[in-house]
């Protein structure tokens, strides 16, 4: 499936400062692995030492945060935006 | 004289300029201001203080930006008053309420725009923003009038009417967005990276966020300089809880209390949204998200940001949470009003309600000297009790109609 990742200001360092990019994948870990592959430096921004998403780090399927889906592993469509976000405070 | 140093992330000491940045590019843990105690020690006493302005900017000793430059409408210095007939209905002692529906726009968030667009005025901002679940958007849109910016407010297209038209009077713009607040935030957080704006809960947040020590240094000096034993704060973002807990930790950092603070640290959610409390109650390490379902608006964050940091200051402290039903809710709205004069919005009831159910089970004890912040005013929602309070009764303009209505014995 090919998907669009949506990067965030604070990483388009690693992206070359595209917002966003394309890569092929199945599910969200397959995207952000490719995400890796394409562009060397998101893992270790995007995961903690214990392999998890690190907790400020809000990962947005078609608008759904992930952790609502099956997290990492939620299936990605043909077509489908992942955004990273990074935590906002607020009210 | 400001004594910041720099921005500092929260989560792994990373170090950055004071900058319009909120996120760490290492960990995107969130930023926070670094001061220079010694400096602030050196210059600020109670007395300097005491002479100060009655408004949160006689702290500006301990605040990131210049008081003279200050975007102010006359924020903070709010009232602390002692709750005598609340405390005897709940069985506790000495109680005190922080009655913050006395700001500007009658919420505490007065408080954190008033430092948040200060400092946007002096980074050179055009345009004020902001994601708001209410409070915040009635007080970015009145702040932004009264420095001259644009602002763009950004708010959950169900949110309360007296929180919309008392935002949309300042003429800024007002956007409602067909989802919640977490929806809403999402959005501001990719808008924050395409647009130059000042958004005062993104880019500026770890200016915004330290607006709320105000709470804990008013809290101390009215209290003679001391501090309570136990405060009992609600919980959206959990922000203002983590910075209540800083603001008494920096008062004594820089010599303005004689003795190391000990407060607990009791956290209050509604129950339709209380991801912070479930991982309180729950004993987890992680916070999950929940997609909001109360009346208590205000506090309707599903996803919140400093979560982890209220979590850690209400364990560390020996603090509790309370997990608030929407009728506990109303009850909480009523009973402060019926008790001691004051009307909250649906946050207040959740707090107040938190105070009640946390000193039934014992937590609060009735040994403690304890205070209760009151951060937004009930006019702001009316829905939740008009369905409960209207007139006692409704007659004809006779004696007669009157005396058939009301059997009164004394006169």
């Amino acid at each position: 499936m090919s998907v669009t990742v949506r990067i965030p200001t604070q990483l388009r360092s690693l992206s070359a400062n595209e917002s966003e990019v394309q890569v092929e994948a199945g599910t969200v870990a397959e995207a952000l692995k490719a995400l890796e592959a394409a562009h060397p430096g998101f893992s270790e921004r995007l995961f903690d030492e214990t392999g998890g998403l690190r907790r400020f780090v809000n990962v947005f399927l078609a608008d759904e945060d992930i952790r609502f889906l099956q997290g990492v592993d939620s299936v990605v469509t043909d077509g489908q935006t992942i955004s990273i976000v990074p935590a906002v405070a607020g009210g | 004289m400001v004594h910041v140093q720099g921005l500092r992330c929260r989560e792994c000491g990373r170090e950055y300029e004071a900058a319009p940045i909120f996120t760490c590019e290492w960990c995107f843990g969130p930023l926070e201001v670094a001061y220079d105690y010694d400096a602030i020690k050196a210059s600020v006493t109670r007395e300097k203080i005491a002479a100060g302005p009655l408004s949160l900017w006689r702290y500006s000793d301990l605040l990131p930006v210049e008081a003279d430059a200050a975007v102010d409408l006359g924020t903070g210095f709010t009232p602390l008053v002692r709750a005598d007939r609340l405390a005897a209905e709940l069985g506790l002692g000495e109680v005190w309420l922080k009655n913050d529906t006395r700001n500007p726009t009658n919420s505490f968030k007065d408080r954190v725009v008033s430092v948040a667009l200060s400092k946007a005025l002096e980074f050179g901002f055009k345009v004020a923003a902001c994601a708001s679940t209410g409070n915040l958007a009635n007080s970015v849109a009145a702040h932004a009038a009264r420095a001259g910016l644009k602002s763009y407010v950004f708010i959950p297209a169900d949110l309360e009417q007296g929180k919309i038209v008392t935002t949309a009077v300042y003429g800024g713009n007002l956007v409602a967005i067909k989802g919640n607040y977490d929806d809403v935030n999402r959005l501001c957080a990719e808008l924050a990276g395409i647009y130059e704006w000042a958004f005062v809960n993104v880019n500026m947040r770890p200016y915004y966020a330290e607006g709320s020590k105000t709470l804990a240094f008013e809290t101390a000096e009215q209290l003679g300089w001391t501090v309570p034993d136990h405060v009992v704060v609600p919980v959206a973002s959990g922000s203002l809880l983590t910075k209540i807990r800083k603001g008494f930790d920096e008062m004594y950092k820089v010599g303005l209390l004689d003795a190391e603070p000990e407060v607990r640290v009791s956290g209050a959610q509604a129950l339709g949204c209380s991801p912070v409390a479930e991982a309180f109650i729950e004993k987890a390490d992680t916070i999950k998200p929940v997609k909001p379902a109360t009346i208590a608006k205000s506090l309707a964050i599903g996803n919140p940001a400093d979560g982890y940091f209220a979590l850690d200051v209400v364990r560390s402290t020996g603090g509790g949470f309370g997990a608030v039903t929407d009728d506990e809710i109303v009850d909480g709205m009523r009973l402060l009003a019926r008790t001691e004069g004051i009307f909250a919005e649906t946050a207040g009831g959740v707090t107040v309600a938190t105070l009640k159910k946390l000193a039934a089970d014992g937590v609060i004890r009735p040994d403690e000297r304890i205070v209760v912040y009151i951060t937004g005013h009930g006019l702001k929602t009316l829905e939740a009790v008009s369905g409960q309070c209207g007139p006692t009764a409704t007659i004809a303009p006779t004696l007669d109609a009157f005396h058939e209505a009301f059997d009164i014995e004394e006169s």
